[in-house]
């Protein structure tokens, strides 16, 4: 009998300690790192700051300077209530300290300064495939912001979730940082935009649905899905028929630019934030999105609950 | 009898108020297809998409002002419930609702009798978009 519990707490402890290995979290890049800190446009960062549509989530809500960036963008979800974080140049309550190391390892491996996992609402899951050039040109213009005084409110998040540490395992099963692969014979144009697409618009966050651990459903990217919010549908951004199947490359930089779709509809919401950001960027930029989405496969839309 | 007259027509009523609301949430649907289906002219303008012309995004502002202005007073107290896209919350900031719809007009308005050419149409009819997008972000539940 005290044999079995000799062996038990063995293997527990054998289990603690594989569970310990496997979900650390592991930065992408050393810290100090001379060489990041050198350089950085930031001009050009400007265009990758509204590529990645950072004011959308890191704005504090109800202001219409979308450049402050306080946080505290409430952003509900199955496993608790996110709160986008101050990401403003401000020393205590931002960024301001941070080294373009520590915002390195931030998008690229979604591992925070201290060295501890991020929760994926932030979409590092994407930002994991940018050119650690753009995230040095990133943080060249975001310390040309205005730093905002004020912490944002702390994440909501319930047990187990709240568990940092459990998030290394979630990373192994959902979190993939190979680099992006071109599709054989894209053109430059759909390279370039696969980029602002997958690494730094990242589209698919919400454009597609999700499994039960909050993960995106493969072979299902672009095919739109409930918002994680629970109020609305994000819909299908394939080239399905009732998608984007019927729209060109320049119908789709048309969307971008004004947020009016093929119906004289004007979005609004979370897209039209969105929308806010992608009017910033070069017209060629949207167009080389359109071009990359065109690219895509058809999908069957998402099932939707039937209508109360 | 009286007592069955009375049923009968407290039915009616009943009756009544739904199929008055129902045609009110149809009439303000219509009204937001006609500023839709005005604006996909000027929008493909706006995207590059369309040739400019003056004449067709006349037409749209004229029928966008008249559409903001037949909608205005299709959202009466009471009609958020049914097969709507109206948010809850244009009733709790009525008097801003109204407001931007009212403004919605008068953007258009102010369009009709600035835009001159290609030039001018690029800097003002964004200019009207604004009150659509601003509008459905606060007012319109995303259709799902």
């Amino acid at each position: 009998m005290r044999k079995w519990l000799v062996l038990l707490a063995i293997a527990g402890f054998a289990g603690l300690g594989i569970f310990w290995v496997l979900s650390a979290p592991r930065p992408a890049v050393a810290v100090p790192n001379a060489a990041l800190e050198q350089g950085g446009d930031k001009d050009r960062g400007k265009i990758i700051f509204m590529a990645g549509g950072c004011a959308s989530c890191h704005a504090t809500p109800g202001q219409d300077d979308r450049l402050k960036l306080g946080g505290g963008y409430e952003m509900p979800s199955p496993f608790g209530t996110f709160y986008a974080p101050n990401i403003s140049p401000h020393p205590q309550d931002g960024i301001g300290r941070w080294t373009v190391a520590d915002l390195a390892n931030a998008l690229l491996a979604g591992v925070s300064p201290d060295g501890s996992h991020y929760f994926p609402a932030f979409p590092y899951t994407s930002y994991a495939r940018m050119k650690l050039d753009d995230v040095k040109d990133l943080m060249a213009y975001m310390r040309t912001l205005e730093p905002v005084a004020g912490k944002a409110k702390t994440h909501d998040v319930p047990f187990p979730f709240n568990v940092r540490r459990s998030l290394g395992m979630w990373k192994l099963l959902f979190f993939d940082t190979k680099p992006l692969a071109a599709a054989p014979g894209a053109s430059p144009q759909a390279q370039r935009g696969q980029y602002l697409v997958e690494a730094l618009s990242h589209c698919a966050e919400c454009h597609s649905p999700r499994n039960a651990l909050g993960g995106i459903v493969s072979g299902r990217r672009f095919a739109g899905g409930p918002d994680p919010a629970g109020k609305s549908w994000n819909p299908n951004i394939s080239q399905h028929p009732k998608a984007l199947g019927e729209w060109t490359a320049k119908d789709i930089a048309g969307f971008l630019k004004t947020g009016f779709n093929m119906e004289g509809d004007v979005v609004g919401g979370a897209m039209g934030s969105v929308i806010k950001n992608m009017a910033e960027l070069p017209e060629a930029d949207l167009m080389a999105m359109g071009e990359y989405l065109k690219t895509l496969p058809s999908l069957e839309p998402t099932a939707r609950p039937a209508k109360k | 009898m009286i007592r069955g007259l009375i049923v009968a027509g407290v039915v009616a009523l009943g009756v009544s108020a739904v199929v008055a609301q129902t045609s009110v949430i149809k009439d303000r649907q219509d009204a937001m297809k006609q500023m839709g289906a005005a604006t996909k002219g000027p929008g493909g303008m706006l995207k590059g998409t369309e040739p400019f012309n003056l004449a067709t995004v006349q037409t749209s502002l004229r029928s966008i002002a008249d559409a903001a202005t037949k909608a205005q007073p299709l959202f009466p107290e009471g009609s958020g419930q049914g097969d709507t896209a109206a948010a809850p919350k244009i009733w709790q900031t009525k008097a801003d609702f109204d407001n931007k719809m009212k403004g919605l007009a008068a953007a258009a308005n102010k369009a009709l009798a600035d835009i001159k050419d290609e030039a001018t149409f690029k800097t003002s009819f964004p200019e009207v978009a604004k009150n659509c997008g601003g509008c459905h972000t606060d007012y319109r539940l995303k259709r799902g």
